[in-house]
């Protein structure tokens, strides 16, 4: 591997400080805790990957760091910044049914590039590129509906593609598609991720997906969700399942989750 | 000729049951004589009429079929036009900004249960039993409907929708028109539906009380004087009329909204 340790030199393009997030409950009654003291940074193309089994905080979490839901503790910084609401330098990748059903794949894929009123032919170019790089040339003038539930992932990673955010944002991109899907898609992902690099933070509860796909783990407890350990993943892409080292991180990383709920 | 039956088996269905109740009601009208013809006149009698009235006939309204349709429009098509324009963006203002929403939502509940019909003293009052007062009758008919489903179609973006716009770079009129407003098209279109329906309703109703022409007019004049042929071929009139109106708006409804409605 020649690329440093996991890729965690260089300045930090975001920075998660002493994040926390309590939302109020009903008529004062019951605080419920999110997010406690998170501290990380992310740094230039890396692929870090939040993981945490359980089913609070991990999308708080990337709503604040895309700046859609403000911490009522602590800040976000990007390259220096301070975020105070949503931009176009973090893209997103949502969960699913995020693509507008109106729209064709290619004005879906277009719509960051037209809100931001870029000139058509440029548009039309940029659109070409990233339809092409998640393999999806040939189904510009389909609607969503019309494909399937991993083609409309890759329309939506060729979305936040196009936009060209700073950092991009992924919250279980994944989690909805049946397991063979899921395996494909995560290939894709590392495919297309090196043949374009970006900074990356995905959110996951599949350990596997985790290690396949990054630089560096980060693993969240459950509520209120804070970090319990770092790990630095340094095995060559493409990484395989049955690796004996992929095997001991998975082992590793398991036996230290927080599996109560 | 197997196939042929084969193809237009359900057509063939419907015709039936059309020929059915026509023939019953040719037999107990002018072949038996059991319903006398003041009731209710035998269906050649009423292809009479029509012919003669779509042909330039003039009693006993003082009026051709034509005409009473042609003015029967406008007044429709008037209020109509002007319920629409304001309804939806009124529907769409309130449901788009919480200030504008409790500002106008308290005052549009309070009209909202009143019927049509019941602006009528009213509106005559105020302006008479012309034109303006029927297509202020019709307002209220089309309004309704638009504005409640403009409303109710707006409040149907999904939060990830408009996520995805905020992060996109959207700025908030671009979420309005990029994405609130695509998502409501189907329900805004359902509201000039059903805008329309009711605003055909209420004209029928408003040219019985107060008017000279029309096709509500031409059925009042026709029951006075005892014509039950008018009655019925001024009803079968408004039908169709109501049905062709109906069938432009879903032809435009299918070229305007576009992809399926179901986004997963």
């Amino acid at each position: 591997m020649e690329r440093a340790k996991g890729n965690v030199t260089g300045a930090p393009v975001l920075e998660c400080r002493n994040v926390g997030r309590t939302f109020e409950g009903r008529g004062g009654s019951g605080k419920n805790e999110v997010l406690r003291g998170v501290n990380f940074e992310v740094h230039e193309n890396e692929f870090l990957v939040l993981f945490g089994a359980g089913q609070c905080g991990k999308t708080t979490l990337l709503n604040i760091l895309a700046g859609l839901d403000m911490p009522t503790e602590g800040e976000v910084y990007t390259r220096g910044q301070k975020v105070t609401g949503p931009a176009p330098e973090r893209g997103v990748v949502y969960q699913k049914t995020s693509l507008f059903p109106w729209m064709t794949v290619e004005d879906n894929v277009g719509f960051g590039p037209e809100v931001r009123h870029m000139p058509k032919e440029e548009r039309r170019a940029r659109i070409k590129k990233y339809l092409e790089l998640v393999g999806l040339t040939g189904f510009e003038k389909s609607y969503p509906s019309q494909l399937s539930g991993g083609m409309r992932q890759r329309v939506g990673i060729a979305r936040a593609y196009a936009n060209q955010p700073d950092i991009m944002l992924m919250d279980e991109p994944f989690g909805h598609l049946d397991a063979q899907t899921r395996y494909m898609m995560e290939e894709e992902l590392q495919r297309i991720w090196q043949k374009e690099k970006r900074t990356v933070v995905f959110v996951t509860n599949n350990i596997e997906e985790a290690l396949f796909l990054a630089d560096r783990v980060i693993l969240l407890t459950n509520c209120p969700t804070h970090i319990k350990q770092e790990y630095v993943i340094d095995m060559p892409h493409p990484r395989d399942y049955t690796d004996p080292e992929f095997l001991r991180l998975r082992q590793l990383i398991t036996d230290n989750m927080d599996l109560t709920l | 000729m197997k196939q042929f039956l084969h193809k237009y088996k359900y057509i063939l269905i419907s015709v039936c049951s059309f020929l059915f109740v026509l023939v019953v009601w040719q037999l107990v009208t002018d072949v038996f004589h059991m319903v006398s013809a003041v009731m209710l006149p035998s269906p050649t009698k009423i292809l009479e009429t029509f012919v003669y009235k779509l042909t330039g006939g003039t009693v006993p309204d003082g009026a051709t079929l034509f005409q009473n349709i042609w003015s029967s429009l406008q007044i429709a098509l008037g209020g109509y036009a002007v319920g629409v324009l304001i309804g939806v963006p009124l529907g769409v203002g309130m449901a788009w900004s919480r200030r504008f929403e409790l500002f106008a939502k308290p005052l549009f509940d309070i009209i909202r249960p009143v019927p049509a019909l019941a602006w009528i003293p009213l509106m005559i009052l105020w302006l008479g039993i012309g034109y303006a007062s029927k297509v202020g009758i019709i307002f209220f008919a089309a309004f309704i409907s638009a504005t409640v489903n403009s409303y109710a179609g707006i409040r149907r973006t999904t939060q990830v929708h408009l996520w995805v716009g905020k992060t996109f770079g959207a700025t908030n009129r671009q979420l309005l028109f990029k994405v609130a407003i695509p998502t409501a098209l189907p329900m805004i279109f359902t509201g000039l539906r059903l805008a329309l329906g009711s605003a055909w309703v209420a004209l029928v109703a408003a040219e019985m009380l107060a008017a000279t022409k029309g096709l509500g007019y031409m059925i009042q004049m026709a029951r006075l004087m005892g014509r039950p042929d008018v009655i019925i071929v001024g009803m079968l009139t408004i039908g169709f009329v109501g049905l062709l109106l109906n069938t432009i708006l879903e032809k435009l409804q299918k070229r305007f909204v576009r992809g399926a409605k179901k986004d997963d």
